[in-house]
């Protein structure tokens, strides 16, 4: 990828709760096609950064841009539009609607039919309906959930649920990817055939920004890392300098430790 | 299958007139309008999952904007004199939906920003507030002396000439054909998109909006189905029962109409429409042993029965039932109608068989 084009900038933002800053002076880029992961401790305000992105929550200052349009003022809704699409570090499905349901609300942005032609029950929304309904079966067999059609979201075991969630993000289709922990309560089986659909997703051509505390899916699938810590970008750049940066691993392992672990 | 269902449950409505006694029909014709309003509250309630406490407000703005159109009125505003000559009831009922949208509109757009407890308040204070201006414009609504004589509804043929609906089975039709419109227009609304997008906001409002769903535009629009259906109704009220008084926007109606889709099975299509014809029914067969206190009575423990033993509501159990009882083959039948090239996917998996939308 040697035309890096930035399509994600955050430039300068901050976010304060009462006296306390969230965020301080954050500042990165996420160029398009590439696949970042945002890092640190608990509390570091990985998520804070995902909300503001989102629309979810206002930053106190700062600017986030996207392909060149501010972000900044614009709704949630309006920010997937652009498409950004994110998903909860909370598990987060249509409980009770069926999996394929889920993923048939996810494709609402696809969908034309006005609300006239609807009433009218005119040929085209017919039409528009039996695609997104094939769209769904696209979807599903992508992430593998194909066979869960009819069950309901919140019944799915954890691990599914969270690919559900995925597919669901997937079918706004988004052209940046926000994952928050995305494989957090999976087993490591599921982690593994995870990062296999990380790379079907790079695959076309998605952008992802990553929220993730499992370090191995991280160096695993990661162009750039970039370090959160109190707020503050501690540290940026590829997997394996950020394994050796002594920053990095105070801000993990606390001070004191003599020998840093290779795998941070 | 499931169209030809309705068709016959239609059909059977439409021969009703033929086989009841007057007393009857006219409980039905006032159920149906109940109906019509109940399931214009289901919309919001059920689909959106907003609490609308003040519905009643929709169904007298509706009432009272059609029997004054019908009447025409002469008011003083401000110093200016508005003079408005009698129009057909017919426009009056077009007139009461444009009207009361609108007002769904108004409440949409100002109460969506606050949710949950203070959305409830806001639609009691606006269902009080109407019914004081009912109340106390005495120039336009007459106040407690009601506006009395409103004209029935009147059809014209052009060439033919004119048909007057008098009596109870026109008016029977009347309600039963509008009652129908109603369904299908929220049938078509909640089986789209529009309705999924309901749906999503109402089961799970963040993950709606990050995926690009505008939550206030689905809420506003609706409110404004949702008045429009409820202002129809009231419309219908207020020419088939020809007097309406400032009690129409009494709080025990919206309650009613809340136990209505609450019992019946709130986010059904169904619901409302079994709630309604229970609770409407109701009071004939109670009526001959029990005084209207203890009816009141009856209503509430009722309720509490049904919240309790059914939560979902009565239309969601009984579907559950059937769908235990039923053999299997005509399941996998359906569901491969609707996806014919993954029929085996499903027909192997052990879902409930249903791929649309869950909660219809």
């Amino acid at each position: 990828m040697n035309t890096a084009t930035s399509a994600l900038s955050i430039e300068h933002v901050s976010v304060h709760f009462g006296g306390l800053a969230a965020v301080a002076d954050m500042s990165f880029v996420v160029n398009e096609g590439e696949l970042v992961s945002l890092i640190g401790p608990n509390g570091a305000g990985k998520t804070t950064a995902f909300n503001v992105i989102t629309g979810f929550l206002k930053p106190t200052q700062g600017e986030v841009r996207y392909r060149g349009v501010s972000l900044t003022g614009l709704k949630s809704h309006e920010v997937a539009n652009l498409g950004l699409v994110r998903t909860f570090q909370k598990t987060s499905v249509f409980a009770n609607n069926t999996v394929f349901d889920n993923v048939l609300i996810g494709l609402h942005r696809h969908g034309k039919a006005s609300v006239w032609a609807t009433l009218l029950a005119l040929p085209r929304v017919r039409d528009e309906e039996a695609r997104l309904r094939e769209d769904v079966w696209d979807i599903l067999r992508f992430v593998g959930l194909d066979k869960r059609a009819n069950e309901l979201g919140g019944a799915l075991p954890y691990g599914e649920q969270r690919l559900l969630e995925v597919a669901i993000a997937l079918a706004a289709r988004p052209t940046l990817l926000l994952l928050d922990e995305p494989v957090s309560g999976m087993n490591p089986s599921e982690t593994a055939s995870f990062i296999a659909l990380l790379r079907k997703i790079r695959d076309r051509d998605i952008t992802v920004l990553l929220v993730e505390h499992d370090m191995h899916l991280v160096m695993n699938v990661s162009d750039r890392i970039v370090v959160l810590n109190y707020g503050r970008i501690i540290a940026e750049g590829p997997p394996a300098s950020i394994q050796q940066n002594p920053e990095v691993i105070r801000a993990y392992l606390g001070h004191g430790v003599k020998r840093p672990a290779a795998h941070a | 299958m499931k169209h030809t269902l309705l068709a016959l449950w239609f059909a059977l409505l439409l021969t009703v007139p033929l086989w009841i006694d007057q007393y009857f029909l006219h409980v039905l014709i006032t159920t149906g309008i109940m109906i019509i309003a109940a399931m214009s509250l289901n919309l919001l309630l059920g689909y959106t999952g907003q609490l609308s406490l003040g519905h009643v407000a929709f169904f007298g703005i509706g009432a009272y904007a059609s029997a004054l159109t019908a009447l025409g009125f002469d008011v003083h505003i401000f110093g200016y004199r508005i003079v408005h000559e009698p129009w057909p009831p017919f426009a009056g009922f077009a007139i009461a939906i444009l009207v009361a949208a609108l007002c769904g509109y108004a409440i949409g757009k100002l109460s969506f920003k606050v949710r949950g407890a203070y959305f409830v308040i806001v639609t009691i204070s606006f269902a009080e507030v109407t019914r004081l201006v009912a109340l106390n414009w005495v120039e336009l609504t007459q106040g407690p002396l009601a506006l009395n004589n409103i004209p029935p509804f009147t059809l014209a043929f052009p060439g033919v000439g004119e048909y007057t609906m008098w009596g109870k089975v026109a008016n029977y039709y009347l309600v039963l054909a509008v009652g129908a419109v109603a369904y299908i227009v929220i049938r078509r609304l909640v089986l789209s998109r529009t309705g999924r997008a309901m749906i999503a906001l109402r089961e799970n409002e963040p993950l709606a909006t990050s995926i690009g769903i505008d939550v206030t535009r689905y809420l506003v629009l609706a409110a404004v189905v949702s008045a429009a259906l409820a202002g129809a109704a009231g419309a219908l009220y207020a020419h088939f029962v020809r007097i309406i008084d400032p009690d129409i926007f009494l709080f025990i109606y919206t309650v009613t109409m809340v136990i209505m889709v609450i019992t019946g099975g709130k986010g059904t299509l169904a619901g409302p429409i079994v709630g309604g014809l229970i609770f409407g029914m109701l009071p004939v067969a109670l009526r001959a042993w029990a005084t209207p206190v203890a009816q009141w009575i009856i209503y509430g423990v009722l309720m509490i029965l049904v919240v309790f033993f059914l939560p979902r509501g009565i239309v969601p159990a009984v579907r559950e039932w059937w769908e235990n009882v039923r053999p299997r083959p005509d399941e996998t039948g359906r569901t491969s109608a609707v996806h014919p090239s993954t029929g085996p996917v499903l027909s192997s998996s052990k879902g409930s068989g249903r791929t649309g939308t869950r909660n219809v």
